[in-house]
């Protein structure tokens, strides 16, 4: 009798750990988003990538449709290459679309976003491996306030 | 004898009592398994796993409630209180979880299991099992040392989880944290592989070292009522201070540089 409670409880305890698990995998790391089957790939090269992050979110007016994939510096012309995995349900978007890499609010991450451009007669939709050719870099914003203070300078004079 | 015998004699007596803690794991983990041995280490399972839930439960709860105010009230002044979801989730899982659980077990199923081997070898049931051709290592000590072992990363994954629920109760249901913004950034920040990966592979080294340390001061210790109480504490300093010590290597190998 003693003995098949022990294994009774050490059967929840086993259990727990895998609800545990579970929470952990599916709530916290969010697991189930994007496997590599149901995305493709763009590829958008910016001056300045500033805090953007690896699995950092792609978004089209706030609605999230993929992640940044990987980051890398391009060999010849130094320039960063942030390759970014969209869901295929989200496919038409035409070439003329432009990223630009943005903040969510003052002191948020940062995160890509994707602004679909117009369609008409001749322009192609975006295809699996496509560079997106209009992009905004990061604002940094050291950069910003040496501008406003040297422009502040030329006034004075 | 003077004092430079005495320093000698010390490091060779510990040299030689971790050689003789080395032997006894080596012959607790790789003795020939025998199926007859899983329902001891079921059994011992109950003892130090299902037994330690209680205490991991409660202290992970708190913990979690602790961290969700004391983070509230520092970020709410940068209205940044949507990160209190990745600052209580990286937290619990990259260190608290692994390493306040590894302090519990060690106080409460750690010395346990030190106290118990201890008395069996006082009472000279250890060496009556080897009377009757029964070796102690696997009758005794191996069971105890898996069911450690299996247990401490287990109750490390209930312990992170129960704390972030812990931070959800206080940040989102009393504080008034979005809950969508506790979530979603949470998932955006905490990564399957390095964050709760590394976090199990932390505890399962604990795991190792506390369990490892339990059973050899229980093993070792001197067969007295003294002796006894003696390897029970050194058990729980021993211990936290492996735990303490190997947490910031294994950080600094893990997070510590890209």
């Amino acid at each position: 009798m003693n003995k098949y409670k022990a294994e009774l409880m050490v059967g929840v305890f086993v259990l727990l750990t895998i609800g545990a698990l579970l929470l952990l995998a599916l709530k916290v790391a969010n697991q189930t988003m994007a496997t590599q089957s149901d995305t493709y790939t763009l590829y958008a090269k910016f001056d300045n990538i500033g805090g953007l992050k690896e699995r950092s979110a792609v978004k089209v007016g706030g609605v999230t449709i993929g992640r940044v994939n990987s980051i890398s510096l391009d060999k010849k012309d130094y320039t960063p290459v942030v390759e970014l995995s969209i869901l295929n349900k989200y496919k038409e978007f035409p070439e003329t679309s432009s990223v630009s890499i943005l903040t969510s609010g003052l002191l948020g991450e940062q995160y890509v976003g994707f602004q679909p451009g117009f369609s008409f007669d001749g322009i192609a939709n975006l295809q699996d491996g496509d560079y997106l050719q209009d992009t905004k870099s990061a604002l940094v914003l050291e950069d910003l306030i040496g501008q406003f203070l040297f422009s502040r300078g030329k006034d004075e004079e | 004898m003077n004092p430079i015998q005495s320093l000698g004699a010390g490091a060779i007596s510990q040299v030689a009592s971790i050689g003789r803690a080395g032997v006894m794991l080596f012959g607790a983990i790789f003795a020939i398994p025998r199926l007859k041995n899983v329902p001891l280490t079921l059994q011992q399972m109950f003892v130090v796993g299902v037994q330690s839930l209680l205490i991991i439960v409660v202290s992970g709860l708190f913990i979690g409630m602790v961290m969700a105010l004391q983070g509230y009230t520092i970020l709410v002044d940068y209205g940044a209180e949507g990160s209190l979801g990745p600052m209580v989730a990286l937290s619990l899982l990259r260190e608290l979880g692994p390493v306040v659980t590894a302090l519990l077990f060690a106080g409460r199923a750690g010395s346990a299991l030190t106290a118990e081997i201890g008395l069996m070898k006082a009472t000279e049931q250890l060496s009556s099992l080897e009377m009757m051709a029964v070796d102690p290592l696997r009758r005794v000590v191996a069971p105890r040392f898996w069911a450690g072992f299996i247990s401490m990363p287990m109750l490390a994954l209930i312990f992170s989880s129960v704390g972030i629920l812990g931070g959800h109760l206080v940040g989102v249901d009393w504080l008034g944290v979005d809950a969508g913004s506790y979530w979603s950034l949470m998932q955006s920040s905490v990564e399957f592989g390095s964050d709760i990966g590394n976090g199990i592979i932390k505890s399962l080294v604990f795991a190792l070292v506390v369990t490892w340390i339990a059973i050899f001061r229980g093993y070792d210790c001197t067969p007295t009522s003294e002796g006894i109480s003696k390897a029970t504490t050194q058990t729980v300093v021993y211990s936290s201070l492996a735990v303490l010590g190997l947490d910031f290597i294994l950080t600094a190998l893990m997070f510590g540089i890209e």
